[in-house]
């Protein structure tokens, strides 16, 4: 494939970034999106230029650590997949890709195409969890779950904290990714005892670092790469109003 | 230099942790506040005990390359936790557990330290459900239980294919509500760069700031190093991109002995290999063996036929069909441990019944059980996993058998250990799989999320403990002191070298290079004259690296290139280390399997009488080192073949 790269590139925090055109040919269909980018960084170290910067781990969609904005789409064209389980058979040859970072002001890039999302771990730290120390927990089965709600919590559980819900939204807002947390809690009685400090605390702090709210659009379901829904987004509103009223 | 003596409590086993427990040594409340304690790794060892520590009253300073503490490989193991509980009413037991680690591990582990695993693997379930762990229920809401390889029991618990995920996640939250509390102070994006010794302990770590650059001196009175394993040294592993062995060899360098290298582990059910550009490779859970049937063809023209992609594996008929491992092993099938599965793969292929287009496949079909169980069953089993392989191979899985191959997964080696996870230095600890404790030659599966969070939640909180008792009179100290001076300017000189070089060639070629010299010489299978070759191979591209590589921009400043060539480094070195330990081992046994070592039917024919000790390695200089034993003894556990048929 034969494929024209126009890649955000920024120097550092406070810097001005810009696009820069990269022309790139012989790419396989079957490499990920990230291999691609690596074959890139790979001819840029031979040219002595530097490579680009962006974030990325496990390569196995899971970590939730690659967060690019490709094509004006979280994740880029495919559905339900994060960046590096993107294949470049979902694109045509002679394709022009544009590449940037994730856009919220709460996520200031870093570099390139790297950004901070330490204030989702902010989020979490405000109450993200069950306050239970390490040690003396009861047994396991006295805590009984029903499947249902087991199935609902887990399906919540299984976001991965990569920020391309407040990359989709036109208010960068945070309220899939904190709703997961919420509705995971909110369905098992492990989370009862703290449900109501819980939500008031983690949209206080959402709101105080400066993620937008929620409008109905939906384009954080549209682009989450783990299927959250957004009915949690509705179990917080509801958890919030009992917390505020009751 | 300290002695090897790994500490086993007296006393019966079944009660040597209680005794352990019992009699060790306290620190009170106000003296932990003024106790620090460095944690490197927040995969689930390093944020577990992070947060006990935490809890307890120390200070806890936690340091992780990624971007936040939820990115840790851990993350992604995917099949499932063990613990005795013995729910299913099966016949499970502490015993059996511990039993079947021992026996998975090939007799080359330590029984006290597997008992105690065994023992606490029952709390980590109750811990994790307390946590809010979303683990898979039945209907009646009773946590539900699989089986996995290597035993005959089910006592895995999962969280659909994401165990690893849900259980890092519950360490992640208990770790951020002491980054609230404030006992707790994480360092994201910061890599160890080495560890400070000071009158024969660890009292701290240099560490580099990725985004600055700049180098920074942190003290603690205690360093743990919970970094994972080193399986990326092979370049194509299931390991995520960042995952390193510098943590390990660095403090190796500094006097921490390293124990069984070539202990590696290749796990059987990975997509396969398809192109140079290749940049890792991805695991299909063990627990897939569960309900799919691995297979090739009985016909090599058949096998040809799908090769050349003249031949579907749906039109070759039940009869020309060949279970291998159900045929080699009536008795655990499809279930035997990854080992053994990953030989008989690779013993098929190289036989020529390989299939897929390199020749390098075997099938692993679901046709029958979902014939028998329904598609939905299958897809609320294992739906994200079939949903991952389709993703990356564009393949439906559920109309056709998935192709998989063994890849380079887990490390049971690494940094030895006391029973007290204490390393040969003072004052360190090395826990999850940056220990070479619990696993022998050869890891179960579910056992390394049980490990990690066994040492992290339940053992390190008291053996952490009673070391610091001995330390609550020595202050803080300032980190200006020479011990901190040389460290840093050494690693500040390796830089400098690194950034001096000018080469022509990036960090990733010579990874690659690396990575194809291990899998060729020290990988599944391994010959005498191959691990010399490969010896000589390492040298003389580890020469090579440090002439001609070429790293771009400048050290003060977020440098990704920089941070892969001080890992590639290191790689270089342990890679040699690993096949010397290799050619060492004259037997064959878990993942260490020697040609020349074999039984009539080629399985493992181990050596009991010359090989039943860890070899621990100490660092003399640059491919110098010297070799300590520690004798196994086995009291509990009669050492026997080990046989799955």
């Amino acid at each position: 494939m034969k494929l024209t790269l126009k890649i955000w590139r920024q120097k550092d925090a406070k810097s001005t970034g810009k696009f820069v055109t990269y022309p790139l040919d012989n790419i396989s269909p079957n490499c990920s999106f990230l291999e691609m980018l690596d074959i890139l960084n790979e001819q840029l170290i031979r040219k002595n230029e530097e490579p680009v910067v962006f974030d990325h781990d496990c390569r196995e969609g899971i970590c939730g650590m690659c967060s690019l904005y490709i094509n004006g789409r979280p994740h880029g064209p495919d559905d339900a997949v994060t960046v590096c389980q993107l294949h470049m058979r979902k694109f045509s040859d002679g394709d022009t890709i544009v590449v940037e970072p994730w856009r919220a002001k709460p996520f200031p890039v870093v570099r390139d195409l790297m950004v901070d999302r330490s204030a989702f771990d902010r989020i979490i730290q405000e109450g993200g969890y069950i306050s239970v120390n390490t040690g003396g927990a009861a047994e396991a089965n006295n805590i009984l779950v029903g499947k249902e709600n087991a199935e609902l919590a887990m399906d919540a559980a299984a976001c991965i904290g990569c920020g391309a819900c407040v990359a989709a939204c036109k208010n960068a807002s945070a309220m899939l990714f904190v709703s997961a947390k919420i509705s995971q809690f909110a369905l098992l009685p492990q989370g009862q005892v703290e449900a109501k400090q819980r939500v008031k605390k983690m949209v206080r702090m959402m709101d105080e670092l400066g993620f937008g709210n929620c409008t109905n659009t939906y384009a954080c379901e549209a682009e989450c790469p783990k299927l959250i829904s957004r009915s949690n987004i509705a179990r917080m509103n509801r958890e919030f109003m009992c917390a505020k009223v009751i | 230099m300290a002695e090897l003596n790994s500490k086993i409590p007296k006393g019966p086993l079944t009660s040597k942790w209680t005794h352990y427990k019992d009699h060790q040594n306290l620190v009170n409340p106000s003296n932990k506040r003024k106790l620090d304690i460095i944690i490197v790794g927040t995969g689930l060892a390093g944020s577990a005990a992070a947060a006990s520590l935490g809890e307890m009253g120390f200070n806890v300073k936690i340091f992780c390359y990624q971007d936040s503490p939820r990115r840790a490989h851990s993350i992604a193991a995917q099949g499932g936790i063990n613990a005795a509980k013995n729910y299913p009413n099966d016949g499970d037991s502490i015993y059996r557990l511990f039993y079947d680690t021992i026996k998975g591990g090939d007799y080359r582990a330590r029984e006290a330290n597997v008992y105690r695993l065994a023992e606490v693997s029952n709390n980590i379930i109750d811990q994790c459900v307390a946590q809010g762990v979303p683990f898979a229920r039945e209907y009646g809401g009773s946590l539900e239980n699989r089986s996995f390889g290597g035993a005959q029991v089910s006592r895995t618990f999962f969280a659909r294919g994401q165990t690893g995920q849900q259980l890092l996640l519950g360490s992640y939250g208990a770790l951020s509500r002491q980054i609230k509390l404030g006992t707790v102070k994480l360092y994201n994006r910061h890599e160890m760069m080495d560890v400070v010794i000071v009158d024969g302990k660890a009292r701290g770590i240099i560490a580099r700031d990725l985004i600055t650059g700049k180098l920074e001196r942190h003290f603690g009175h205690a360093v743990i190093v919970a970094t994972g394993g080193y399986g990326n040294v092979f370049y194509l592993s299931t390991n995520a991109m960042g995952s390193n062995t510098s943590a390990i060899w660095q403090i190796f360098k500094k006097g921490a002995w390293f124990a069984n290298p070539c202990f590696t582990q290749i796990h059987p059910t990975c997509i396969p290999v398809h192109g140079d550009y290749q940049s890792k490779l991805t695991l299909m859970s063990e627990s897939l063996r569960n309900d799919g049937r691995i297979w090739v063809p009985k016909r090599k023209e058949d096998a040809e036929a799908h090769r050349n992609g003249k031949l579907k594996a749906n039109d070759i008929p039940e009869e020309n069909r060949d279970y291998f491992l159900e045929r080699r092993y009536p008795a655990f099938g499809n279930l035997v441990p990854r080992d053994v599965a990953s030989r008989a793969a690779k013993e098929r292929c190289d036989a020529g019944y390989g299939v897929g287009s390199t020749g390098l496949a075997v099938f692993l079909d679901f046709r029958e059980s979902i014939g028998r169980l329904g598609k939905n069953v299958i897809e609320e089993r294992y739906g994200n996993l079939f949903q991952m392989y389709e993703k990356i191979v564009d393949e439906n899985p559920y109309v056709n058998p998935m192709m998989i191959y063994p890849a380079v997964h887990y490390t049971m080696g690494g940094t030895w250990v006391d029973y007290e996870l204490q390393t040969t230095v003072t004052g360190l600890f090395a826990a999850g799989e940056a220990n070479f404790s619990d696993h022998g030659a050869n890891r179960l599966g579910a056992s390394a999320l049980m490990q990690g969070l066994a040492d992290g939640y339940f053992v390190l909180p008291y053996t952490v403990q009673n070391y610091l008792a001995g330390e609550i009179r020595v202050a803080r100290m300032p980190t200006d002191k020479a011990e901190f001076d040389e460290a840093e300017k050494a690693v500040q000189a390796r830089l400098d070298k690194l950034m001096g070089i000018h080469g022509t060639r990036s960090v990733d070629h010579f990874h690659k290079e690396l990575g194809k010299i291990m899998w060729e010489f020290v990988g599944m299978a391994r010959n005498e004259a191959g691990l010399k070759k490969a010896i000589e191979l390492i040298r003389q591209l580890r020469d090579d690296f440090w002439k001609d590589v070429k790293i771009p921009g400048t050290m003060n400043e977020l440098n990704i290139e920089l941070e892969k060539a001080n890992r590639v480094a290191d790689f270089l070195e342990l890679g040699e280390l690993l096949a010397f330990d290799a050619l060492n081992r004259n037997e064959s046994c878990g993942g260490h399997f020697r040609e020349e070592y074999q039984t009539e039917e080629g399985e493992c024919k181990r050596n009991d009488e010359d090989f039943k000790y860890v070899a621990a390695w100490e660092y003399v200089s640059e491919g110098q080192f010297k070799l300590h034993k520690e004798d196994l003894a086995y009291e509990e556990i009669e050492v026997k073949q080990r046989v799955y048929k």
